[in-house]
């Protein structure tokens, strides 16, 4: 997810086409307070006329606390972004609130209600703690993400390359969201130059269980990318486990051995996983296979 | 030595003299003073600028040439231009293989009558925004590399005097674009542009900072080709000239565009062991360098030569063996000249060799691929790389138009836009290449193939590289940018944009 600044046209006008699988125009943290009312207007005139083609489109509107949540939404749900994202959630009832919010601009400007999907960001302590509360509070919500500065700031403490820091956090978001069946997105890593450290920080978000990582420049996407991307070995040993299990299946056998290991339901559920990802990340391509 | 009957006889058989020694004129007496002393005595320097001048013979309307190798750090043109406009000269016509920006100062001899005619490959500047607006009554003529190259050898453009800068240069005229004896003061690579005009100039001047000892070996301007020697202060702005190895761009547009054409070069099927290649010096064409330079390790592809202006970046792949040889007719950077001097597989060509239309082992002929950056394209495919979106002239034809018909597959690349103009279009301003030379556009938003090349196309998709119909990518900057206001265009032509043959492509006009 490509966070992309609501106040610059430039950036704006092609932000597809580094092939970033969602974009995230913001409209909080990257616009200035003078600038607040002419981003939402950009970011609204951008959605109803750019084709993004396959790029999902979220939008960060600033908190219903601010003087400028409501308009933000209420233009955001008109342009027809697909996600809203909320941010510093810190309760289920933020959730809620702006809901009803997206709830009475879909009915004023004709959209079918729920069309409009929501996006958590968990920026502090409550809202980590709230987690699980928050990734449930309606089904309009598709995923949660780390918001690792201002959580870093509430925690009172400093980010750092290792990301001990984080380590509750992350856990804590990925457990809530797999309770929840709901995707969750990991933080950005800021040094755009330091391509090797967001690897490994990549790597590891991974391995905790995170669906995707935020990036900020288009630098970042292939990396990360590369990092999500199942290897050929990876892809051909699922297909075989596949092709294993549907075999036991015809033969009516619960478990089947491959390679002298077991083939049980959780083997078959991450080789799945990493088919998934192989088509999503254009790794294979169905028509390829034999 | 017996003179005897037989001896007489073979004389008459040849009808010949015998030899007598001192009779000859032509012949120059046995001189037996050390090699240091026939170098002060007898050498090509003459003391000054006016002197040399003078002894070309130049006349008023005469057409003078220069080179482009010293790029925006060139000191010659400005030198040359104001001793002949102090000597009193008149009507010249100027020749140069192409000016930049440092050449605003010839705006004064045009308006004074000094300059009458000017040809040359590009412009850019001040100059090229004062010839835009109508400044000379002669048109500029714009011609190709290989175009200039073929008009010097067949006397379309007779060069009077050429007035050539040198980084180094020994007494007697072996001229190069660096020095082998120490340091130079600047150094540009190849003069393979100057060496056209070496040959064929009737008067030809070398102008250097560097008098260095002979022989100044391997050279790139041959002594039998140089009539008179100049010293200058400095032939240039060495940090002008050029500077480390050309950078990698970062941009990501850039990037993106690299690595797109990378991969269309490894799946049109002219990526093959012992292929052809190459690559421009802009943001995007440079960066092919590296992506493919990871795609032929990958692979295990290996290319037989490298052409063109040379980059730094292609010296890597030379010097890592991913490239047997390098032909260059113009170093880019200073890895790129230090290479040329140092490496002898490194070879330094003319301009006639590299790119010369009518023949057909010019070394653009055995290029499989080329990679072109443009300024505009059109959906016929045709590009421009002279003027820009505002009408004004502010390019270099360039080898363009040479290697695009030469080259197996001509690739262009270009972001779909620039700022807020589209850079693909229903037109160009100014046709430069024509489009049935360019096989493929890349552009940061997609890929388009020329229908003439229907099998490139099925290629690409067959590697799941999407192509997009050209039409379809100017549609698409369209819907973001708008369609720009017809420019201000007056009746006047003030260019003239010319084909590899000196065949008439495409007109520039004044601006209102």
């Amino acid at each position: 997810m490509l966070f992309v600044p609501g106040n610059n046209p430039g950036m704006m006008s092609d932000a597809h086409i580094y092939g970033s699988d969602a974009l995230m125009f913001d409209l909080e943290d990257s616009v200035t307070l003078r600038e607040k009312d002419a981003a939402r207007l950009l970011v609204y005139h951008a959605l109803k006329t750019i084709h993004y083609g396959d790029c999902e489109r979220v939008v960060r509107v600033n908190p219903l606390s601010t003087p400028f949540g409501k308009a933000d939404i209420e233009a955001m749900v008109a342009a027809g972004a697909q996600v809203i994202r909320l941010p510093k959630t810190e309760t289920a009832q933020d959730i809620l609130d702006m809901e009803a919010e997206i709830e009475r601009a879909e009915k004023q400007f004709g959209i079918p209600i729920g069309q409009t999907r929501m996006m958590a960001a968990i920026e502090g302590a409550l809202g980590v703690v709230n987690a699980y509360a928050i990734a449930t509070a309606s089904p309009r919500l598709v995923a949660i993400a780390l918001g690792a500065e201002d959580y870093c700031a509430n925690l009172k403490t400093s980010r750092s390359l290792e990301g001990s820091e984080l380590l509750y956090a992350r856990g804590a978001i990925v457990v809530a969201a797999r309770a929840a069946r709901i995707d969750c997105i990991d933080t950005v890593f800021s040094d755009v130059n330091n391509e090797d450290q967001l690897i490994k920080e990549t790597q590891a978000i991974k391995q905790l269980g995170f669906d995707g990582k935020s990036v900020i420049n288009p630098r970042q996407i292939k990396p990360v990318h590369r990092v999500f991307t199942p290897t050929q070995k990876e892809i051909a040993k699922a297909n075989r486990i596949l092709a294993a299990s549907r075999e036991a299946e015809a033969r009516g056998s619960g478990v089947v051995a491959l390679d002298g290991k077991m083939i049980d339901r959780p083997v078959v559920i991450r080789a799945e996983r990493t088919l998934e990802l192989a088509y999503a990340s254009r790794a294979v391509f169905e028509e390829d296979e034999v | 030595m017996t003179q005897d009957q037989a001896f007489y006889t073979a004389l008459n058989a040849l009808n010949k003299a015998a030899y007598v020694p001192g009779e000859n004129p032509r012949l120059y007496d046995k001189d037996p003073v050390p090699l240091k002393n026939r170098m002060a005595r007898e050498n090509k320097i003459v003391e000054s600028l006016e002197k040399a001048v003078e002894l070309s013979g130049l006349q008023n309307g005469m057409t003078i040439s220069f080179h482009h190798h010293f790029r925006d750090g060139d000191h010659i043109v400005n030198l040359v231009m104001d001793t002949l406009a102090r000597m009193g000269f008149r009507d010249l016509r100027l020749a140069p293989s192409s000016l930049s920006d440092v050449h605003a100062p010839l705006i004064q001899h045009i308006k004074n009558g000094v300059i009458s005619h000017i040809e040359t490959s590009g412009c850019r500047g001040a100059l090229a925004k004062a010839v835009s607006q109508g400044l000379m009554d002669d048109p500029m003529v714009f011609r190709s590399h290989g175009g200039r190259a073929a008009a010097i050898e067949e006397d379309e453009i007779h060069i009077d005097v050429a007035f050539l800068g040198a980084s180094s240069c020994d007494p007697f005229g072996n001229a190069n674009g660096y020095s082998r004896e120490g340091e130079e003061k600047s150094m540009c690579g190849s003069l393979g542009y100057a060496r056209v005009d070496a040959q064929y100039a009737d008067s030809v001047i070398v102008l250097t900072d560097n008098i260095v000892g002979y022989p100044n070996v391997p050279f790139g301007i041959s002594q039998r080709l140089v009539d008179y020697i100049v010293c200058v202060d400095d032939v240039g702005d060495a940090s002008k000239i050029m500077t480390g190895a050309t950078r990698f761009s970062t941009n990501p547009h850039d990037l993106m565009i690299a690595e797109m054409t990378s991969n269309v070069i490894v799946h049109s099927g002219y990526f093959y062991e012992g292929f052809s290649l190459q690559t421009g010096s802009g943001g995007a064409s440079l960066a092919v360098t590296r992506f493919l330079r990871e795609a032929m390790i990958e692979k295990n592809i290996h290319a037989s030569f490298a052409l063109g202006g040379i980059t730094g970046a292609m010296v890597k792949l030379l010097e890592e063996g991913l490239v047997s040889r390098l032909l260059d007719v113009q170093s880019f950077d200073l890895d790129a000249a230090q290479s040329l001097k140092n490496n002898r597989f490194h070879q330094q060509i003319d301009a006639n060799y590299y790119a010369n239309p009518y023949r057909r082992g010019a070394a653009v002929n055995q290029l499989d691929v080329v990679v072109l950056s443009a300024l505009e394209v059109d959906t016929s495919f045709n590009v421009n790389v002279l003027t820009g979106s505002d009408g004004v002239i502010r390019g270099a034809v360039g080898g363009h138009p040479d290697t695009a018909a030469g080259a197996s597959l001509a690739i262009v690349v270009c972001p779909l836009m620039r700022g807020r103009m589209p850079c693909v279009r229903d037109h160009v301003n100014t046709i430069v290449t024509p489009g049935n030379t360019v096989d493929v556009l890349v552009t940061d938003q997609g890929i388009a193939v020329n229908p003439r090349r229907p099998e490139v196309a099925e290629r690409l998709e067959k590697a799941h590289l999407k192509v997009t119909p050209i039409e379809e990518l100017a549609r698409r900057a369209e819907r973001i940018t708008g369609k720009p206001d017809p420019l201000p265009f007056g009746d006047k032509v003030v260019g003239i944009c010319t084909y590899r043959d000196g065949s008439v492509l495409d007109l520039i006009r004044n601006l209102t």
